[in-house]
């Protein structure tokens, strides 16, 4: 199996065998941030630059963390603080970042598809870092590398994805990678909060917690975005811990084994119990390192096939 | 196809190199193996098993995976997988057996030196091939060698082991 896409735009594209690809890649490369010198010499000469659009710590610093260990520069662009204040547009950036000889853009956007109109207008590399309500690639393979070390496989396990799907881009891309990996995945939310026909991309829905937990091996569950409500659609804080709150009760009904995972921030209280968050079933901060190893892993295979690419 | 070693030959020539590299570093003690993949690590296990029987100690092997350190990855067609390194003991201070099957242009042990020196300091690094073919672009020569063989850069040599390749021999391909 050869990686040949110069971007990583979502995982709805990608063969089970480019999925594998990442996975295994990303598992040679953990050992590396486990030595006391955290650095390969991968991509030295490499400039990735990190253009958000969106407020992110995590995701942002985790990309920027992957980067280094791989020995690239980095370059961290915020858009309050850009020539975006200025009118440039998003293709004008792009063309400019690809002017200073960068070679990979890590993007988040607020738009759907940014990342697939960037990709196209430059000739460098395009990482999603996650745009609008679509996609979050890289978030997905994090969490689906957590699940497959956890349990040394994805097919056939079935995963629980707890919240605001409509609104989640980290619950699309899950469920299309999950899915061509052979998981059953049941989403659960409240009804405003299931996007309609997202039964099309083969995966179960319902209304009841205890339902969504009872068979599963793994619950993902999601943070309330309550910035992103415009319609009203989110019920109050309270009432949804009460009805989809991760709680200590819920999951004693589950299945011994389940784990629990978290794309963070989590709001500990509202989408899950403090006392959840901290048990020995949530793998929430192993994520957070697994993070790292995906991302070197997908920098890594884009910039190596772009490499080739320029050479063929 | 011209068959250059044999599995006895093979054999001979591993616990050879095992008695000279126990002579060399007077004894197991402070010796570590580590094998480049793939057919390095093979090699290693191999004058693993040797130095237990001479010696009765069972002295560390490691795995490396140079990768991530190469400086032709550009220039080959098809993308090599990346693989685990697996050293799970600290190097500095030992005296490590870098281990390999074939050495030829030296630019796999440059890597694979950059690789150790950013896991540790060890005492002293030792190279180990069983085929040296010649050819060499940078300044690296082993310290035990299983057969040296002149060759044309047009030729190739397969080292076969049972472990990986169902059977042991080493041949020579191409004029």
């Amino acid at each position: 199996m050869e990686w040949t896409r110069k971007d990583l735009l979502g995982l709805e594209n990608l063969s089970k065998e480019e999925l594998e690809l990442v996975l295994t890649t990303a598992d040679s490369f953990k050992e590396v941030s486990t030595r006391e010198i955290k650095k390969v010499p991968a991509l030295r000469g490499k400039t990735v630059v990190n253009l958000f659009y969106e407020p992110s710590t995590r995701t942002r610093v985790s990309f920027e963390v992957a980067a280094k260990r791989l020995s690239a520069d980095v370059i961290n662009i915020a858009a309050e603080t850009s020539s975006v204040k200025k009118g440039e547009t998003l293709i004008d950036t792009g063309r400019n970042i690809q002017s200073l000889k960068a070679d990979i853009i890590v993007i988040r956007h607020g738009c759907s598809g940014a990342a697939a109109v960037l990709a196209k207008n430059v000739g460098i590399c395009v990482v999603n870092a996650g745009d609008g309500w679509h996609e979050h690639p890289t978030q997905a393979l994090l969490d689906i590398f957590t699940l497959k070390e956890k349990f040394g496989r994805i097919k056939g396990l079935r995963v629980a994805i707890v919240g605001d799907i409509a609104h989640s881009r980290v619950a699309r891309s899950n469920i299309w990678g999950l899915i061509k990996l052979g998981a059953k995945v049941t989403v659960c939310a409240p009804p405003l909060l299931v996007p309609a026909g997202i039964e099309k991309m083969g995966v179960c829905v319902t209304g009841d917690i205890d339902d969504a937990l009872c068979a599963a091996d793994a619950v993902n569950v999601l943070r309330m975005q309550f910035e992103r409500d415009q319609h009203n659609a989110f019920p109050e804080q309270l009432e949804y811990f009460k009805k989809f709150g991760i709680t200590r009760e819920r999951l004693e009904k589950a299945k011994k084994r389940i784990i629990v995972m978290h794309p963070g921030p989590i709001n500990r209280g509202i989408e899950i119990s403090s006392e959840i968050a901290d048990c020995p079933q949530s793998v929430i901060l192993e994520q957070v390192t697994n993070g790292i190893a995906v991302r070197m892993a997908v920098l890594f295979l884009v910039s190596r096939a772009c490499e080739r690419r320029k050479s063929a | 196809m011209k068959e250059i070693l044999d599995k006895e030959s093979i054999d001979r020539v591993i616990k050879r190199i095992a008695h000279e590299l126990l002579e060399k570093n007077k004894g197991a003690k402070d010796l570590c193996l580590i094998g480049i993949r793939n057919r390095g690590v093979c090699l290693a296990r191999r004058l693993h098993e040797s130095i237990q029987d001479i010696e009765h100690k069972n002295i560390p092997v490691g795995v490396l995976d140079i990768t991530l350190y190469r400086d032709d990855l550009t220039l080959i067609s098809s993308q090599p997988v990346v693989h685990k390194t697996e050293i799970d003991f600290d190097i500095t201070d030992k005296h490590v057996i870098l281990v390999d099957d074939v050495l030829y242009t030296g630019r796999t042990v440059r890597a694979a030196l950059d690789a150790l020196i950013d896991l540790g300091r060890p005492k002293t690094i030792q190279l180990a091939v069983l085929i040296d073919r010649g050819h060499r672009e940078l300044p690296i020569r082993p310290d035990y060698t299983g057969k040296q063989i002149p060759t044309s850069k047009k030729e190739t040599i397969e080292v076969r082991f049972t472990e990986s390749d169902g059977k042991d021999e080493v041949v020579i391909t191409g004029t």
